[in-house]
C-alpha cells in the first residue's frame, strides 16, 4: 500500500466504513431491482456528496478538498469493494477536464457545484463499442457540437457532458439538442447512448487534454476494479475456509491453496500498479500515460482471473443470481471494456516504449 | 500404393442405406426447420412445439433415429456406426437437428439399457427414444457436490415401496421434469455402499421443485425437495447399496456427452472468431485484425480448438476397439470447458460493450445471446463433476498419484 498520510487514513477508513454499513453488496441488490432512472440511489449520493467526496480532485477556491488522485483512488477502490454504485468516478473524472482545460468563468459556475453533489457530470468520449480515442468524428462547428456517443456511463442522469470532439475537449452543459437512450447492460449500472445535436458547446482544449483526461478516467476506473478484485478474492478465500466437501475445508486442499495464492501475488502487483498511476497522476509526471496502460493492463487481466475464479471456486452457487459472484463478474467486465482493455493497453504501453 | 480395401467391401449396402436415409428425410423433414437448432430449450424450458416440430419429432421418434444405436426393441434405430454417421451426414446435409434430446438420451437412457431389469427398460426406454419423457438428475445435494458420496437424502425401506426425505439441489430442468434418476441412501451406516440408484416420479406427492435464477438471469434449474415420498421398489436400479457404481457410470456417459464427444459441432458452432473480430473490429491495411494481442489469442483459441477436434476423433477411433467411455474422457471434458469458456470471453471482448448487453433497444439480438451464453457457460466447468474433480480423477486414476488425505 502506498505511504499514505494521516488525511488519507482517515478519508479511506471513513469511506470503507460507509461503504460496509451503508453500501454492502445488498444495497446494490435492492437498486438492481428498484431500477431508479438514475441508476443510482440519489440519497446515498448525498451522503457522499456531503463527505465532499466529489470535490476530491477539485482545487479549494472551487469548493473542493484537492486531496489527489490517490485519494479518490483509495475512495473509489472502498466503494468498489460493495460494488456502492455512485456517479463519483464519471463526475470525477469530467470535473478533472474542466480543471485541466476550462476557463475561469467554466469553473467557476462548474466545479462547486459539482464539488457539492449538485451536479452529475460524466464523460462522452467512445462512439463505439471498443475504446478508441483515434476513431472519434463528433465536429464542433460555430460551437454546435454534433455526434453520438455509444456508452456513456451516467448518461441516464448526467447534467454536465465533456465531450470528446475531433479537435478536443467541449463542455456540453445546455440539454438542448442533447438525447439520451439508456443501454441496459450486464452490470445493472447507468449507460446511454447520448446523441448532440448541434449542441451549444464550451471549448475545453485539443486533443492533448482529450488524452490526459481519458488517463485520468482510466486510472480511477482502474482503483474501483482494485477493490472489487480485493474483495472478491477474500469472499472466495473465506468461503473455501467454511465450505466442507469430503469431510474437509476446501481450503485444505493445495490444489485450491495455489490458485489463491497465484492471486494473491497478482493482486500485490496490480495494488501496485494502480497506486503507481495514480501517484504519477498526482506528481504529474511526465510517464504517467504509460503508469496508466500499465495499471489498466494489470488491473483488467487480475480483475479477469479473480472474477473467473470466484464462480469457479464456489461451485454451483457462484452460478446463481442469488450469490454476489455474479455481480463481480458482470461489472468486471464492463469495466476491463471501458477506457481500453489489457490488449488495448499493453498495445500503447509498447508504442509509448517504441516498440 | 494401397487404396482402403474395406471401402469396397461396405460401400454398397452402406450406399444403400445413405439412398434409403436421404428419401426417408425428404418425405419427412418439414424445410421450414432447416437451420433450426434447439440448443438452448434446456436453458428456456420446453415451450410449445410447432406443427411442423411436433411432427419431425413424431417421425424421428417412430423411426427409433432420435437414438439411432439403442436397440430396436426399445424403441432405438439398431443403426452401427458407420450408419449412424451416414445418418448424421444425411440430417446435416439438409440442415436438420435431432428433434429429441435431453438427459434421458444422453445418460440415463444408456444406464439404464446396462444396469436396469428387462421391465424397467421395457417400461422406459422406449418413452425416451420417443422423446415423450423428460428426465431430471438428482444427485448434488447442499452438502453433496463434489462429494457426491455424501447424499444424504434418505429412502426408507417400507416393504413393497421407500418413503423418501430429503433435498436435492441444482437440479437441471427439475421443473419440467416427469422423472427423477436420484442417488438416495438405503443405509447410513456406510458412505459409498450405502447409496441406492432410484426413479422418482417427479409428480408424486410429496416432489416440490423451487426454481433457481442463474447469473445469466436464466432459471434453468431448481431446488427440489421430497417429503415423505412414496416410491415402488420396482423403481430401484440395480442392487439396494450398487447406486454409487451406477451412478457413476451415468457420470462417465454425462461427461462424455458434455466433452462434445456427443455432439462436438455444438462447440464449434458459429462464427469463427476471425470473422467476428473483423466485423466489431475492421482490419487493417493487410487485411488483418488490427489488434495484435488480440489477434495472437484467437489464433491461440483456434489452434487449441483444433487440436480438440483432432483428439475427440482420434479417441472416437480408439474407442471403436473399446468399450464406451473411459476415464480417458475426463480430460475432455476439462478442454472442451476451457475451450467453451475461452470463446465466450474472447467473443465479449471483441465486441466490447455490445457485448455485454442485458435487454432492450441497443443491443442486436445475438449480442444478447452472446452475453447470455458467456455467463452460462461458467457452469460448464462446474457441472457434471467440476474441472478440478476431473483432474484429480485424471492424476489419480490415470497417472497413479496418490492422495494426499
Ligand atoms: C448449471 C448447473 C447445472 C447442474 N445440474 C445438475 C443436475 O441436473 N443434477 C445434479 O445432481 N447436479 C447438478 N449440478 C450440480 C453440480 O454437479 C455441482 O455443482 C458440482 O458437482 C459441484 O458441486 P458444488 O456446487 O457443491 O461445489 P463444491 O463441491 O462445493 O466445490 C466448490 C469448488 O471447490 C472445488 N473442489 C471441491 N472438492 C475439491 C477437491 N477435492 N480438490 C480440488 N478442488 C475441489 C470444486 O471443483 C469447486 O471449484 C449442476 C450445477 C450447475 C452449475
Amino acid at each position: 500500500m502506498a505511504a499514505l498520510n494521516d488525511e488519507q487514513t482517515m478519508l479511506r477508513d471513513m469511506v470503507r466504513e460507509w461503504s460496509d454499513n451503508e453500501s454492502p453488496v445488498t444495497a446494490f441488490r435492492k437498486l438492481r431491482a428498484a431500477a431508479p432512472v438514475e441508476g443510482y440511489d440519489p440519497a446515498a449520493w448525498r451522503a457522499l456528496s456531503e463527505m465532499g467526496l466529489p470535490g476530491i480532485v477539485i482545487p479549494e477556491e472551487f469548493g473542493g478538498t484537492a486531496f489527489g488522485y490517490l485519494s479518490l483512488g483509495l475512495v473509489l477502490e472502498q466503494l468498489g469493494r460493495n460494488l456502492a454504485v455512485s456517479p463519483l468516478a464519471s463526475t470525477a473524472a469530467a470535473a478533472s477536464a474542466i480543471v485541466l482545460g476550462g476557463s475561469d468563468a467554466a469553473k467557476t459556475e462548474w466545479l462547486s457545484k459539482i464539488a457539492s453533489g449538485q451536479v452529475v457530470a460524466t464523460l462522452a468520449i467512445d462512439e463505439g463499442p471498443v475504446h478508441d480515442p483515434a476513431k472519434i468524428t463528433a465536429t464542433v462547428v460555430d460551437g454546435k457540437l454534433s455526434g453520438t456517443k455509444a456508452f456513456v456511463a451516467e448518461g441516464d442522469s448526467a447534467g454536465l457532458f465533456v465531450v470528446a470532439a475531433t479537435d478536443g475537449l467541449y463542455l456540453v452543459s445546455d440539454a438542448t439538442g442533447v438525447t439520451r437512450s439508456p443501454r441496459h447492460m450486464t452490470d445493472s449500472r447507468s449507460h446511454a447512448q447520448v446523441t448532440f445535436h448541434s449542441a451549444p458547446a464550451e471549448r475545453l482544449g485539443d486533443t492533448k487534454l482529450t488524452a490526459q483526461v481519458i488517463d485520468r478516467a482510466t486510472a480511477i476506473t482502474c482503483a474501483e476494479m482494485l477493490g472489487m478484485a480485493e474483495q472478491a478474492f477474500h469472499t472466495t478465500n473465506d468461503y473455501l475456509k467454511t465450505r466442507v466437501q469430503f469431510g474437509q475445508q476446501l481450503s485444505t486442499f493445495q490444489a485450491l491453496q495455489h490458485r489463491m495464492a497465484k492471486m494473491f501475488t497478482e493482486l500485490e502487483l496490480m495494488r501496485s500498479a494502480v497506486e503507481g498511476a495514480l501517484e504519477a497522476i498526482d506528481a504529474g509526471r511526465s510517464d504517467l500515460d504509460q503508469a496508466v496502460s500499465l495499471a489498466k493492463a494489470v488491473a483488467s487481466d487480475t480483475l479477469h482471473l479473480v472474477s473467473r475464479e470466484m464462480i469457479q471456486l464456489h461451485g454451483g452457487i457462484g452460478m446463481t443470481d442469488e450469490h454476489d459472484a455474479g455481480f463481480y463478474i458482470k461489472r468486471a467486465r464492463v469495466l476491463e471494456t471501458m477506457w481500453g482493455n489489457a490488449a488495448f493497453h499493453r498495445e500503447r504501453f509498447a508504442r509509448l516504449n517504441g516498440y | 500404393m494401397a487404396t482402403a480395401p474395406e471401402l469396397d467391401v461396405a460401400a454398397n449396402p452402406l450406399e444403400s442405406f445413405r439412398t434409403e436415409t436421404r428419401a426417408w428425410i425428404a418425405a419427412n423433414f418439414p424445410p421450414s426447420l432447416k437451420g433450426q437448432d434447439n440448443s438452448m430449450s434446456a436453458l428456456e424450458g420446453p415451450g410449445d412445439l410447432s406443427e411442423d416440430e411436433a411432427a419431425w419429432k413424431a417421425a424421428m421418434g417412430e423411426k427409433g433415429w432420435g437414438v439411432p444405436g439403442w436397440p430396436v426393441a426399445y424403441g432405438g434405430g439398431g443403426l452401427d456406426k458407420a450408419q449412424i454417421r451416414v445418418l448424421q451426414e444425411e440430417l446435416a446435409r439438409v440442415g436438420a437437428t435431432n428433434p429429441i434430446g435431453g438427459m434421458g438420451i444422453m445418460m440415463f437412457g444408456p444406464t439404464l439399457l446396462e444396469y436396469g431389469s428387462e421391465a424397467q427398460k421395457q417400461e422406459h426406454i422406449p418413452a425416451i427414444a420417443k422423446g415423450e419423457i423428460r428426465w431430471c438428475q438428482g444427485y448434488s445435494e447442499p452438502n453433496a457436490g463434489s462429494d457426491l458420496a455424501n447424499v444424504q437424502t434418505f429412502a426408507e425401506d417400507a416393504g413393497d415401496h421407500y418413503i423418501v426425505n430429503g433435498q436435492k439441489t441444482w437440479t437441471s430442468g427439475g421443473q419440467w421434469a416427469d422423472k427423477c434418476f436420484a442417488l438416495v441412501r438405503t443405509d447410513k451406516s456406510q458412505k459409498h455402499g450405502g447409496i441406492s440408484f432410484l426413479l422418482i416420479d417427479m409428480t408424486a406427492p410429496g416432489v416440490e421443485v423451487k426454481p433457481i435464477r442463474m447469473i445469466s438471469g436464466q432459471s434453468p434449474f431448481c431446488e427440489t425437495f421430497f417429503t415423505n415420498v412414496k416410491v415402488p421398489k420396482e423403481n430401484l436400479v440395480g442392487r439396494e447399496g450398487q447406486g454409487w457404481e451406477i451412478g457413476t457410470r451415468l457420470l462417465q456417459h454425462e461427461r462424455n456427452s458434455l466433452s462434445g464427444g456427443g455432439g462436438a459441432s455444438r462447440l464449434f458452432a458459429g462464427k469463427p472468431m476471425g470473422t467476428l473480430a473483423k466485423e466489431y473490429r475492421g482490419e487493417d491495411e493487410k487485411g488483418r485484425v488490427p489488434d495484435s494481442d488480440l489477434r495472437m489469442r484467437i489464433v491461440r483459441h483456434e489452434m487449441d480448438s483444433r487440436a480438440f477436434a483432432l483428439t475427440l476423433r482420434r479417441a472416437a477411433m480408439e474407442a471403436k476397439s473399446n468399450q464406451g467411455p473411459s476415464a480417458a474422457t475426463s480430460i475432455m471434458k476439462n478442454v472442451g470447458a476451457r475451450i467453451t469458456q475461452d470463446r465466450a470471453e474472447l467473443s465479449i471482448e471483441i465486441m466490447g460493450m455490445a457485448g455485454l448487453g442485458w435487454e432492450g433497444e441497443g443491443f442486436s439480438e445475438e449480442e444478447l445471446t452472446q452475453t447470455r451464453t458467456w455467463l452460462w457457460g461458467k457452469a460448464v466447468s462446474i457441472y457434471g463433476g467440476s474441472t478440478e474433480i476431473q483432474n484429480n480423477i485424471v492424476s489419480k486414476r490415470i497417472l497413479g498419484m496418490l492422495d494426499h488425505q
